[in-house]
């Protein structure tokens, strides 16, 4: 057996930890509790779920963008459902998989970074970023285990680097880099596909913005989990742009003239 | 066993209370006003990193004198009160004064418990959402704690400065008159120019777009108000 360390230098009390899901496991562990006992395929089907969201990158920096739709089992649970979220001032996160668990792992996430940053008075690298996001996944492959999956798409600008970066996990915290795009949810197929055909390196950004609408416009088409835009309604998509100036939400007017551009050219 | 020598409590105290002066006094110091968008905190700190002036939450800021190791371990604490707190209930919910009583507390615990007290005094400010409202507390070495209004300064020169501040201070100043008037004051005791470099200050703006209100003037916005 090891003696635990000894003197000033002692662990845990060496340095600030600026991590605020440490603080929280240490002082209010509740928080952080996993739902207790077996959860039932079936019930699991029928927690809403978040659908498509999906991420691009062009030449200023990146989109990360989401239909509205949350669906339980057969039934649409919300349809303004807000999945794309800026995570600091210079990265997004956009979520797919158990709407509630999703929407709880955002907020802990953009506390996580706001804290580091108040603690140490410096922002996390985008790479840093990345990698406390896989930590948070992986503390939920339990419940993934369960069904009860929550996968992220996250993206921002890196400033060292001098580009934007896209990034999408799995369930079991997998980090993976993308160059060019990346979908993901029940629509994350058809995205993909439509992407596959629209992207090419250096999209100014309208037409990074014009892809992004098509391709979650396919994504409502091929898949019943994903909404499509309703001009009727006023109803469309939510993209967030991240740039070296910082993270903007774009207009929905500029969202809505894009989509309409889309389907125009298709009638 | 070991024996100690019967002090008077009274005699502790004020050997304590004491010693805590001496270490402040040494220090420089920080001044704390009110202006038109809400709170100014400037001082003067040759360091561009070892900050005397920091954002605690959304419309909280902290600012502390003395000994930095003991106002940063207090900064820190009330950054994870801060959050904790609005992460647990709301983010509304998060107020200075229940920073200042945290302070407050822990402040007057090490003083009355601990071998030595901490050569410290603190400031946290706050800014109403719309209204004109701020709050500006101070604590002492020992846990006491007061409500200030208008301007206060605390270190080494606080009373010289507070007495210049009585004199000069008018309600309803731009920040840019703030800036330069206390940068004056802060130089005033030793009748010293103080360089923009030198000048660290932070601002909570209720006028700002965002939910975070604080904001820290950079060297290039110092030297352009002094400048100006």
């Amino acid at each position: 057996m090891t003696e635990p360390a000894q003197g000033p230098l002692a662990v845990p009390a060496f340095g600030a930890n600026p991590s605020f899901v440490d603080l929280l496991r240490r002082e209010r562990p509740e928080h952080l509790q996993q739902i207790q006992g077996v959860v039932s395929a079936e019930t699991a089907a029928q927690v809403p779920h978040g659908t498509t969201v999906l991420g691009v990158k062009y030449a200023d920096g990146i989109i990360v963008a989401g239909d509205r739709r949350a669906t339980a089992g057969y039934s649409i649970a919300d349809d303004r459902m807000r999945k794309v979220f800026a995570a600091d001032d210079y990265s997004a996160i956009a979520i797919a998989g158990v709407a509630g668990m999703a929407v709880e792992m955002v907020k802990l996430f953009q506390l996580e970074l706001e804290h580091y940053e108040k603690i140490t008075g410096d922002r996390l690298s985008l790479e840093g970023k990345a990698n406390r996001l896989a930590e948070l996944i992986r503390q939920n492959f339990p419940m993934a285990m369960q069904g009860l999956v929550v996968v992220p798409l996250f993206g921002g600008f890196d400033h060292r680097r001098g580009e934007g970066r896209i990034f999408h996990y799995d369930a079991t915290g997998g980090r993976w880099e993308e160059n060019d795009y990346q979908a993901t949810g029940s629509g994350g197929a058809p995205a993909k596909n439509s992407l596959k055909k629209t992207w090419k390196p250096g999209l100014t950004r309208a037409e990074a913005l014009r892809v992004t609408v098509e391709a979650l416009l396919d994504a409502s088409e091929d898949d019943v989990a994903t909404g499509g835009p309703d001009p009727n309604r006023r109803i469309y998509p939510i993209a967030l742009m991240v740039t070296a100036d910082g993270a903007e939400e774009v207009p929905e007017d500029e969202v809505a003239a894009a989509v309409a551009a889309v389907i125009e050219e298709r009638s | 066993m070991s024996f100690m020598p019967y002090v008077a409590p009274e005699q502790m105290m004020k050997d304590r209370s004491e010693y805590a002066h001496k270490g402040i006094a040494r220090g420089r110091s920080v001044i704390g006003l009110e202006y038109v968008d809400g709170l100014l905190f400037i001082a003067e700190n040759p360091s561009a990193t070892l900050h005397k002036i920091s954002e605690i939450y959304d419309r909280i800021a902290f600012a502390g004198v003395g000994k930095y190791s003991e106002f940063e371990e207090l900064r820190i604490s009330g950054i994870r009160l801060a959050d904790m707190r609005g992460f647990s209930y709301g983010r509304e919910d998060v107020k200075a004064r229940d920073l200042a009583n945290a302070y407050s507390q822990a402040l007057s615990a090490i003083f009355t418990q601990q071998m030595k007290p901490y050569e410290v005094e603190v400031l946290v400010g706050e800014v109403d959402g719309e209204a004109a409202g701020t709050a500006l507390y101070h604590v002492l070495f020992d846990g006491s704690v007061t409500d200030e209004h208008d301007f206060v300064a605390i270190g080494g020169h606080a009373e010289d400065l507070a007495e210049t501040l009585k004199g000069r201070y008018q309600e309803g100043w731009e920040l840019a008159t703030a800036v330069k008037t206390a940068v004056e004051i802060l130089g005033s005791p030793d009748s010293r120019t103080i360089a923009a470099e030198s000048i660290e200050a932070g601002v909570l703006d209720r006028r700002r777009g965002q939910r975070r209100k604080f904001h820290r003037l950079e060297d290039g916005e110092v030297a352009q108000i002094l400048g100006g």
